[in-house]
């Protein structure tokens, strides 16, 4: 093997292990250590209340979008009024979650990463330490708890708000009659969709969460440093939930079904 | 009492401590002067568990602290506290959010109680009247004495101070050694400051340690480093930079 993959083989190796032991610190702290309400319900409301519109733009626009797409694909062999049927179900367990966690991924896993590598780099995260308080407790646990309840929550906004969207593409733009239109979407959806993406929206929350918090409390030092990290969380936060979705979908349809 | 037993600390292939001794009694006030870049932080960081050594051992009253694990560190910790080069205040809260900090955390006083202490701690660093003010808002000197008063307000036994007077004026950099003296009177403290300011250190230090090539070069009271006739110990208290202009 040349040296350059070992290397890198090497280095994804280390951080996957270093991030498997900070995520068990972090539900250790969580499960045996009393939660500061107050640090949760601000992040709670930075990571939930402030990531809405974003999660809701992108709801409404994804299927907006999904409909018109699905309409002029269903329409040439005349199930228009499957329309709404398609786009729920790709909301629910698929585009609802993911594009959610992605939007989340950027806005808030960027943050994190920046604030926690600036305090690494201005000895803020020692200066803790010397105060006898363990950086994971009041750093980590408060994030990843607030990511976990949030983002089923955001998912949730935005699926409902896709539909909600598609249905008025549907009837007031593409003319589908709305009965059957949300017949069909009723008798085509199943709560084991609504099951699936909540249980994603779960999973990727503490990936968005423990990853951004890895790469802030171990940024390299200066400016660079911190860019370098806030960088590489969204990349990475964003390619794992892409590969995990995969994993999750084929794992949760045989577990659901 | 502190004491360090052939620490040894390399970054990649860069040794930076390479078999540091010394043993620092409670009640004691210790200089730790050395170049720029010789490791003297580093060695602070090991004294109160930040940084791990490669080996050697470092005992706090007894205690080895060399192999414990982040909580057990903890405990250790409460015997400290740390004042950082930069004062290291926490940017998104109030100076008196920074300096209770570890107060609010433990729970066991009432609101009033903490907000007593904050007025008399802030008093001793001659900072009243700036518990709502942020960091950001702060100069070099009072973020120090904020910093310094985040460290002493629940009273550990002993105080590190790292790098205090670098970066600020001749004036605050002396009114910082008089508080840093007020300190080590008024709480009974053991103090380890690490420095490059040769005013400081003659005026802090009872007793100087000289860190050198990653060993502890020399030690003394600081009447005897200032007068010792070796050259390295010479050259570096009177800052000589090119030692053949003053024949040494």
């Amino acid at each position: 093997m040349n040296a350059l993959p070992k290397r890198w083989l090497n280095d994804a190796l280390e951080n996957l292990g270093r991030i498997a032991l900070l995520l068990n610190e972090a539900l250790r702290s969580l499960f045996t250590r009393k939660l500061n309400w107050r640090d949760l319900i601000y992040q709670l409301h930075f990571i939930g209340v402030k990531s809405q519109s974003v999660v809701l733009i992108t709801g409404a626009f994804t299927g907006m979008v999904l409909c018109a797409q699905t309409y002029f694909q269903f329409h040439k062999v005349k199930m228009d009024t499957a329309t709404l049927a398609v786009v729920s179900v790709s909301m629910c367990s698929e585009l609802g979650p993911v594009l959610t966690a992605l939007m989340v991924a950027g806005r808030v896993g960027a943050a994190m990463a920046a604030e926690l590598g600036t305090m690494r780099v201005t000895e803020q995260i020692d200066a803790l330490r010397t105060l006898a308080t363990h950086p994971v407790d009041y750093l980590v646990v408060p994030r990843l708890a607030a990511t976990v309840i949030a983002l089923p929550l955001l998912t949730s906004e935005a699926i409902v708000i896709g539909i909600g969207a598609g249905y008025v593409v549907a009837v007031y733009l593409l003319g589908i009659d709305p009965p059957y239109l949300w017949s069909n979407m009723i008798k085509y959806s199943d709560a084991v969709d609504v099951v699936m993406g909540i249980t994603k929206a779960v999973i990727f929350g503490g990936i968005v969460a423990i990853i951004s918090c890895y790469k802030g409390m171990n940024c390299r030092e200066g400016a660079e440093g911190v860019g370098r990290a806030t960088t590489e969380a969204v990349v990475i936060s964003s390619i794992s939930i892409l590969i995990s979705n995969f994993f999750l979908t084929l794992f949760l349809t045989r577990l659901l079904t | 009492m502190i004491e360090a037993r052939d620490l040894k600390k390399s970054f990649g292939a860069h040794q930076v401590l390479d078999g540091v001794t010394f043993r620092i009694e409670s009640g004691e006030s210790v200089v730790i002067i050395g170049r720029s870049g010789g490791g003297k932080s580093i060695l602070l960081k090991h004294v109160i568990g930040l940084l791990m050594p490669d080996s050697g051992q470092v005992l706090v009253d007894g205690e080895n602290i060399v192999g414990m694990n982040e909580r057990q560190l903890l405990q250790v910790r409460r015997k400290f506290g740390m004042l950082f080069q930069s004062a290291a205040l926490f940017d998104s809260m109030t100076v008196a959010e920074n300096v209770s900090f570890l107060l609010r955390r433990e729970g066991k006083l009432t609101a009033s109680e903490i907000a007593r202490r904050i007025d008399e701690t802030l008093e001793m660093v001659d900072l009243p009247g700036t518990q709502q003010k942020k960091p950001a808002e702060l100069s070099g000197g009072m973020r120090k004495r904020v910093g310094l008063a985040r460290a002493i307000i629940y009273q550990p036994q002993i105080l590190l101070y790292d790098e205090p007077t670098t970066g600020l004026d001749p004036i605050v950099s002396d009114s910082i050694d008089q508080l840093i003296l007020r300190v080590c009177e008024c709480l009974k403290v053991t103090s380890v400051v690490v420095t490059h300011d040769m005013r400081s250190t003659r005026r802090v230090g009872q007793r100087i340690l000289m860190l050198h090539d990653g060993k502890i070069y020399t030690t003394g009271a600081p009447d005897e480093i200032f007068q010792s006739r070796d050259p390295i110990v010479h050259r570096f208290v009177n800052g000589i930079s090119d030692p053949k202009e003053h024949n040494l």
